[in-house]
């Protein structure tokens, strides 16, 4: 079958399986690797993008699901050269460690603050909790989302 | 590499130091961040086929006969293979890091559920996928050895009837200390205390799951072999002795990996299955394991049954520990340790304590189980031997009606003891106990908890404060009597300084998370004054890299960091050399200043690095003797293993009406000697301690009576969320490794190591008013509630 969708602001058209799951066509067809997979379970939220603009496990939503939709991922969270806050503050914080969790992770917290811009930590930590990070032990993680949102206050001032 | 954009206007703390140690932001992070990373499954090679590996439903059977043809006439399909094609190539067997073997595919039999059987490579994952569930597997259906307390039964089924004259499921005896003076002492002893604890089997299961790409080509005779691998060069001596392929023709590139913990340590099956499936076919090849396989097939870590004793003066004086252990090794023997060390370091079971006597004996044995054995972070089974020491010196406080901590505090081994060496034989190198358990102590407000947890005791709350001190024994090791598989465990480095000042240093370690760009960087730009930003470090690519057996076991800066330091200091000790010439003054009128060689006495007559690298390539005489360029390398054998200790405090609430337990406070001090990256060194301390609260309370790989996996997802093994652990506070001490040429010790698993047997202690201590004494991991609810009612019972 034929899906059309726009990935990270670009419109793609490929023909597909049916069967094919969202976080395969983005990693094997399109070449987007920075999505990631990790159990198939909706359990670790590595496969974690934005479906029209809300957080999704891509492991289990079918290519098929998006067509006619929007899909965006790490590589569509910086603005060019630009980082996104929320990228900053993964650093800035050692909110990472290998890597792995970490787009699924900020993919999931650039749409909290896009809601909530001053979470307290017990709200980043929910927003969080359908993910698992092996690494870092989440503190980091919280840390991260506050500096972004302290970062966006002063810069939005 | 994108430069990392410094925020200082935010945190204060943020200062990217230009050269050595202190907090920076890492080198690794701006492609991390962007989803550039390239990890093994990012690997797209033109041409490129997929690999899928049909494994046993049954954890012990005999294989009757294996039909391919519908798996080999399916569409997409390029190859079927079974054990019998690889025994036809010598292959259907393969080495263990313990010497024993295992079946790459079964022949004769399945030993446990998820062995290996057959594989297919396809053109895509799907149709690999797909042709598995058309290859029909006759199994006649052997009895299951699980529980393991049968495993030596006179009437227990033979496992591993592979091995010439085996006759039971005895895998090996080992023991260690003076049983004769350790009984003895028991026997004077005013207080003797014993419990049995088990730690069961868990498994690290990394957010990335094993894979590897292979390419072979055939007119080159050169295989190429991309994995998540945490020691490329030792894998890649593996590969030449089991497929007999020549070393040199052999490049093992392990490209970002998602998270080790010891799971990327051994060779799995699946790896060696890609090589022959790119040989077969002709063409690259990928295999990428599902969640389910890695949980089910990989290795596993602890499964010990201890029983520990301890004796002690009625005053709280500890004289002697004993321990017996019942080890589950499953159906190889897999674990990956030094060979001498058939139990890794759990000989360090005498734990922070200067005791007078100490014994231990045990009995491994095969289970029809996944192999493995030493994995998650665990400093070889440190983790199991400082859960027992820990574990049995809060049953004797309680015996004793003592304080947990005043017990510690004194029987702590002294500062001018060390070195200090053990009852079994480990010579501690540093250490300074009592300042680290102080603050600890402060951090926590020891006393006023406990003066809490008398209140809510009152009113019937449940309320918990468990403590644990460590020492690890990390950097493996000493070549003179640590090896794996014959290779001995020290570790290269090379620098090369180029002529314009910055540098490349290749290392024969690998990151799977812990920031070695990083940390390396640090360590030589200390060294030598060239900034880290400056220094581009080379990593996990055997053809790029000196030899070294790899990361785990808290090594890396232990060994390959002391390789860095050292080499670092071979090209500053070159420099000096050319920096006399360009000064015109000896050498010994020459002061280091870090960045450059100063006339001593005189600051205004100086040659910076970068401008004695130029030199050292330029035109012009060198002094006699002096060769061109501006590098070195370097192989660094340990002369010891660096010991890190900590102090860790646990603060819990349980509801008495769901028996659920809430971490509400963790406190970790560390002491890993000289601190290159504090940053880094918390992270690593973080993950651990998030190690921790699962395996205390909500991690465990079990399986029924006929042998199937119980854990084989993470719907079923349960990891912890960013809810079920608090924010961690943390602090250190610092009393650096003496024999270390920087004084720094590993600090990768020592949060892994100490806290669960904090988290444990603060729930037994939580349930005091039940009565209870232990209870064993994990403490879910269920098993807490049991323990509320007497019922406690061991896991397995």
């Amino acid at each position: 079958m034929q899906v059309t969708m726009i990935v990270n602001d670009t419109e793609v058209t490929r023909e597909i399986e049916g069967r094919l799951l969202l976080v395969h066509f983005l990693r094997d067809t399109l070449g987007l690797t920075g999505t990631h997979w990790g159990c198939d379970t909706s359990n670790c939220g590595t496969c974690v993008v934005w479906l029209d603009g809300e957080p999704v496990k891509s492991c289990t939503v079918l290519a098929a699901m998006a067509d006619g939709h929007e899909v965006r991922t790490v590589e569509g969270l910086a603005k060019g050269a630009e980082l996104d806050p929320i990228q900053e503050g993964f650093m800035q914080c050692h909110g990472l460690q290998c890597g792995f969790c970490t787009p699924g992770m900020m993919m999931t917290c650039r749409a909290l603050l896009d809601k909530n811009p001053d979470p307290t930590d017990a709200e980043i930590r929910e927003a969080i909790s359908g993910q698992i990070c092996r690494c870092t032990g989440y503190s980091t993680i919280v840390r991260s989302v506050r500096w972004a949102s302290v970062h966006e206050a002063r810069v939005n001032q | 590499m994108t430069t990392v954009h410094e925020r200082t206007e935010t945190f204060d703390d943020n200062d990217q130091k230009p050269v050595g140690y202190g907090r920076m932001l890492r080198k690794e992070d701006p492609r991390l961040i962007r989803g550039r990373g390239r990890f093994t499954d990012d690997v797209q090679l033109p041409g490129m086929l997929h690999l899928a590996i049909l494994r046993s439903p049954f954890a012990h059977a005999r294989v009757v006969s294996v039909d391919t043809s519908a798996a080999e006439a399916a569409p997409g399909v390029k190859a079927v293979v079974t054990g019998e094609t690889l025994k036809g190539l010598g292959l259907a067997w393969m080495p263990t890091l313990s010497n024993d073997v295992q079946a790459v595919l079964a022949t004769d039999k399945v030993r446990f559920q998820g062995q290996e059987v057959a594989f297919v490579v396809a053109e895509d994952r799907y149709a690999a996928r797909d042709a598995l569930e058309l290859i029909d597997v006759e199994y006649d259906v052997l009895d299951p050895v699980i529980d393991v307390r049968q495993a030596l039964a006179p009437d227990a089924p033979l496992i591993r009837d592979d091995l010439e004259g085996k006759t039971n499921n005895h895998c090996f005896d080992w023991e260690t200390g003076d049983a004769e003076a350790t009984e003895a002492v028991f026997a004077r002893a005013d207080v003797v205390v014993k419990q049995d604890i088990v730690y069961p089997r868990v498994h690290p299961a990394p957010m990335e799951t094993c894979g590897a790409v292979a390419d072979f080509d055939a007119v080159e005779g050169k295989l190429k072999l991309w994995s998540t691998t945490q020691a490329p060069h030792a894998h890649r001596t593996l590969y030449a002795i089991v497929a007999g392929l020549p070393e040199h023709k052999i490049q093992v590139i392990a490209p970002d990996i998602g998270g080790g913990f010891g799971n990327k340590v051994p060779i799995y099956p699946g790896y060696v299955c890609a090589i022959v499936g790119s040989i077969v076919t002709g063409k690259p090849v990928k295999w990428m394991e599902d969640r389910s396989e890695n949980l089910i097939s990989t290795g596993f870590a602890r499964d010990y049954i201890m029983r520990g004793e301890i004796a002690a003066t009625r005053d709280g004086k500890i004289l002697a520990i004993r321990t017996n252990v019942l080890a589950d090794h499953g159906a190889f023997n897999g674990t990956a340790a030094p060979v001498k060390y058939p139990a890794g370091f759990f000989g360090v079971f005498t734990g922070s304590y200067d005791i007078e006597a100490a014994y231990c004996n045990m009995t491994a044995v095969y289970t029809n189980k996944a192999p493995g054995g030493v994995a998650y972070a665990c400093s070889f089974r440190i983790t199991e031997a400082v859960y027992l020491v820990e574990r049995i010196v809060d049953c004797l406080a309680a015996e004793l009606d003592m304080d947990p901590a005043e017990l510690r505090l004194k029987n702590f081994i002294q500062p001018d003891q060390f070195p200090y060496e053990t009852k079994t034989g480990w010579v501690y190198d540093s250490g300074d106990y009592e300042p680290t358990m102080r603050q600890a102590m402060d951090i926590a407000g020891y006393a006023a908890l406990r003066a809490e947890q008398a209140e809510k005791r009152a009113r019937g709350e449940l309320m918990g404060i468990g403590i644990s001190f460590f020492t690890e024994a990390v950097g493996a090791g000493p070549r003179k009597n640590m090896d794996i598989l014959g290779l001995g465990m020290a570790d290269g480095c090379e620098l090369r300084v180029h002529p314009t000042g910055k540098a490349v240093v290749r290392l024969s370690v690998k990151t799977q998370g812990q920031g070695h760009e990083t940390t390396f960087a640090q360590i030589i730009a200390e060294e030598i004054g060239i900034p880290p930003a400056d220094i581009e470090v080379v990593h996990g690519d055997t053809d790029q890299t000196p030899f070294g057996l790899g990361t785990y076991g808290s090594r890396s800066t232990p060994v390959s960091g002391a390789a860095a330091a050292l080499v670092a200091r071979k090209v500053r000790d070159k420099a000096q050399l050319i920096a006399s010439a360009m000064l015109e003054v000896t050498v010994a009128d020459l002061e280091w200043v870090k960045g450059s060689f100063q006339v001593k006495g005189d600051p205004g007559k100086a040659v910076t690095i970068q401008q004695i690298a130029m030199r050292a390539h330029g035109a012009g005489d060198l002094p006699d003797g002096v060769e061109g360029g501006l590098e070195a390398q370097i192989c660094y054998n340990p002369s010891n293993l660096t010991y890190p200790h900590g102090a860790y405090i646990c603060v819990v609430d349980i509801d008495p009406g769901t028996a659920q337990v809430k971490v509400r406070r963790f406190i970790a001090v560390d002491d890993c000697g000289t601190r290159i990256n504090p940053m880094i060194i918390e992270g690593q301390v973080h993950g651990g301690l998030t190690d921790g609260v699962g395996m205390a309370l909500m991690e465990m790989i079990s399986f029924d009576e006929d042998g199937n996996c119980l854990g084989a997802s993470l719907m079923d093994y349960l990891i912890p969320t960013s809810l079920e652990v608090p924010d961690w506070e943390t602090g250190y001490t610092v009393t650096p490794s003496p024999h270390h040429p920087i004084g720094a010790k590993g600090v990768g698993e020592s949060a892994t190591v100490g806290s669960p047997p904090a988290i444990v202690n603060a729930v037994v201590d939580a349930l005091k008013p039940y009565g209870v004494r232990h209870a064993d991991m994990p403490l879910t609810p269920s098993r807490v509630w049991d323990a509320m009612r007497g019922r406690a019972t061991p896991p397995i």
